[in-house]
């Protein structure tokens, strides 16, 4: 199986879902003849044309707009974000409109519209371009959200999410878009709310999204070379719907769980899972679930520090050491 | 560019194609659509004073010619956008009575199964959007309807509708802004009622001729339309729809009309921040049913006694819909759930797939 990197695999979802839906176009700042901020449309304007590779001017809100009414009517827009950051400036379309119509028409109305682009800190651009929101976003019912953490769930994810009918907020991680992973070129699809044991194990159960899962990799690695102690990861993916089952599963197997996310602490992702195991497997747990979240400060840019800012592997190791 | 000209002698309009093609049988059908908003909207309120709904009732008392005129001229790929003052725009597009009652009375058998309330009103059957509640945050949805239309290559437009308080909204300039610059072909229609709230247009918007005149720094067709004649508002918003289907650029229209109540019932200050004889003025010289009674009875039409009979029609169909509406159930808690995600109703694997909802 070829090696591609995360960019190629999503430009890939994108590419073959285009060719397989004439009602999917891709719209966003740059996305077209600049072949994306982040190069993750390249080639795709020469290859599609005006149509389905729509450039637009700086208006977040106008354009996320424009792509929830035109997925009412039955378009499949997938909207680029050059950074999701930019996605505040565009809040009140995203939560009110694409979030709440299908409610509030008593299902008359559907939004199979997918919102996609970086999420992450760890990349010296300061905070306001910093921002992780997919804890904000999946507090909204009527959205869904997902961060795949390799090349290979970043493609089928995609795929799935183009194809879904609800609208589907993808989150994807700028330090991720160069790695690269075993992807298959044909089709396959990674389903929405499905997570993904990324590492058996059996001591402690580290359970991730998005880029965190690499770091849990890592820390894992070390935990079993330097500490005898053998950590299952759960890459979650899918944040909303979200896989119970295979959190509890592992946690029920390991008897403990680090939680380990590049989001502020805050009402965080993990408080959410970790309300649910305490509630659900109380009884399983050896020890008190722990979390390793992104230090509780804005986004700061001078570049050594800010990698101290974000959970690294001896983060998750000083986290496990306690409970282990 | 708009002409944006004074209101020229109503006979223009009047003698405008559009106009000259209706037969009789339209004409009072206009009557009686603007008598049917009117009468709704009092029951409406005679319901919400004696409490049988909650929240807001924002009335469009006063401004039904806009609706009626604009809506009438609509064919098969014309579609409708609106704001939170938005049961004038649902009668006008077809949907009843009952299914708008039984949504203010929050049942299951209003338009949104009692899960939108006054402001959110749908009908996409019968190219009804909304009903939004969020000021200007349906003007891009509008864009987006009218970017769907010019995709699939179909003949039609967008008629998309604000206060005019949602012209110093971002969301607002970002549409005009992509509307012409990608030549969508959407209307927008400012339903200048003079009030944002209670805020007067001079006390919220700085503009040199009018609202309208905006959208020349957008390069954008505009104009302004007097509310108070079906005539003028079909002859000249016919004018933005040929446009539209015929170039496919967009148009500003903006519509001078008046509210007689408060921003919402909820209005503490509605009759703190006008003069009632400003309202009195408008009842009583400008008030847009009125004058097309007067109208249709200057064309021998109708007589005064066929007005009375269309009027007492309206008010037993409001009545009737509010014991519809009252006799209705209202949701089950069940039915909190349901609606939130299509793949979920419509149970797919997707929709089975991990847990969407976070209760116990």
């Amino acid at each position: 199986m070829a090696l591609i990197t995360y960019r190629d695999a999503l430009k890939d979802a994108l590419a073959q879902e285009i060719e397989r839906d004439e009602n999917v176009f891709i719209m966003g700042e740059e996305v077209a003849q600049y072949n994306g901020a982040y190069k993750v449309t390249e080639g795709l304007w020469k290859r599609f044309g005006d149509k389905r590779l729509v450039d637009t001017p700086i208006s977040e809100a106008g354009f996320i707009g424009l792509a929830v009414g035109a997925s009412m009517m039955g378009l499949r827009p997938v909207v680029e974000l050059m950074f999701w950051s930019f996605a505040y400036v565009a809040f009140d379309q995203i939560v009110n409109n694409a979030g709440c119509v299908r409610y509030m028409s008593g299902g008359l109305i559907h939004c199979p519209l997918v919102i996609r682009g970086p999420a992450n800190g760890g990349n010296n651009v300061g905070a306001t371009h910093s921002h992780t929101p997919e804890n904000f976003l999946a507090n909204i019912p009527g959205l869904k959200v997902v961060a795949p953490a390799t090349a290979y769930d970043a493609k089928g994810l995609m795929k799935s999410a183009i194809r879904d009918n609800d609208p589907v907020m993808f989150m994807e991680n700028i330090l991720l878009y160069g790695e690269q992973w075993e992807v298959p070129e044909g089709e396959y699809l990674v389903p929405i709310g499905s997570a993904d044991v990324k590492r058996e194990g059996k001591h402690v159960s580290l359970i991730a999204h998005g880029r965190a899962v690499i770091t849990c990799l890592k820390a894992a690695e070390i935990l079993a070379a330097e500490h005898d102690i053998d950590a299952e990861v759960v890459d979650l993916r899918s944040i909303r719907p979200l896989d119970e089952e295979t959190i509890l599963q592992s946690v029920r197997k390991t008897h403990r769980a680090v939680l380990v996310e590049e989001n502020k602490p805050f009402c965080g992702v993990d408080a959410q899972i970790a309300s649910i195991i305490q509630e659900k497997a109380f009884d399983d747990l050896d020890a008190p679930v722990l979390r390793v979240s992104a230090l509780d400060a804005p986004a700061i840019y001078s570049p050594p520090v800010e990698k101290k800012q974000l959970p690294d592997p001896q983060a998750v190791i000083a986290k496990v050491l306690k409970i282990c | 560019m708009g002409n944006g000209t004074a209101v020229q002698d109503i006979a223009t309009y009047a003698d405008a194609p559009v106009n000259q093609a209706l037969t009789p049988e339209q004409k009072v059908e206009f009557l009686r659509e603007m008598y049917r908003i009117r009468r709704f909207e009092q029951v409406a309120l005679k319901c919400y004073q004696q409490g049988k709904m909650g929240g807001f009732l924002h009335l469009y008392t006063g401004q039904e010619s806009v609706a009626v005129g604009t809506i009438s001229l609509l064919a098969e790929n014309d579609h409708v956008v609106t704001a939170y003052r938005d049961h004038g725009h649902a009668l006008a597009v077809g949907m009843s009575m009952e299914e708008c009652m039984a949504e203010l009375f929050g049942r299951s058998t209003g338009c949104s199964k009692g899960k939108g309330g006054s402001m959110h009103f749908f009908a996409p059957d019968k190219n009804y959007w909304g009903g939004h509640g969020i000021v200007a945050g349906q003007t891009p949805l509008g864009l987006g309807v009218a970017f769907g239309l010019k995709y699939r290559g179909l003949k039609g437009c967008c008629l998309c509708y604000l206060g005019d308080g949602a012209v110093n909204q971002g969301a607002f300039h970002e549409s005009l802004n992509l509307a012409s610059l990608w030549s969508l072909p959407v209307i927008y229609i400012i339903e200048n009622n003079q009030y944002s709230m209670g805020t007067s247009l001079e006390r919220s918007s700085a503009f040199s001729k009018c609202l309208a005149a905006r959208a020349e720094a957008y390069a954008m067709e505009w104009d302004v339309v007097s509310g108070e004649s079906l005539y003028e508002i079909r002859a000249k918003t016919q004018v933005a729809i040929e446009r539209a289907h015929e170039t496919s650029r967009p148009t500003l229209l903006e519509i001078d009309t008046y509210r007689y109540y408060g921003h919402s019932v909820a209005d503490a200050n509605a009759k703190k921040y006008r003069a009632p004889e400003e309202i009195e003025r408008y009842q009583t010289l400008h008030d847009p049913l009125r004058l097309w009674k007067a109208r249709l009875i200057e064309e021998n039409l109708i007589d005064e006694a066929t007005a009375d009979q269309i009027d007492h029609e309206a008010r037993e169909e409001a009545e009737s819909a509010v014991r519809f509406a009252d006799e209705s159930p209202f949701p089950s808690e069940k039915e909190i759930y349901s609606d939130v995600y299509w793949e979920v109703d419509n149970n797919t694997e997707n929709g089975r797939r991990g847990r969407h909802f976070f209760n116990d």
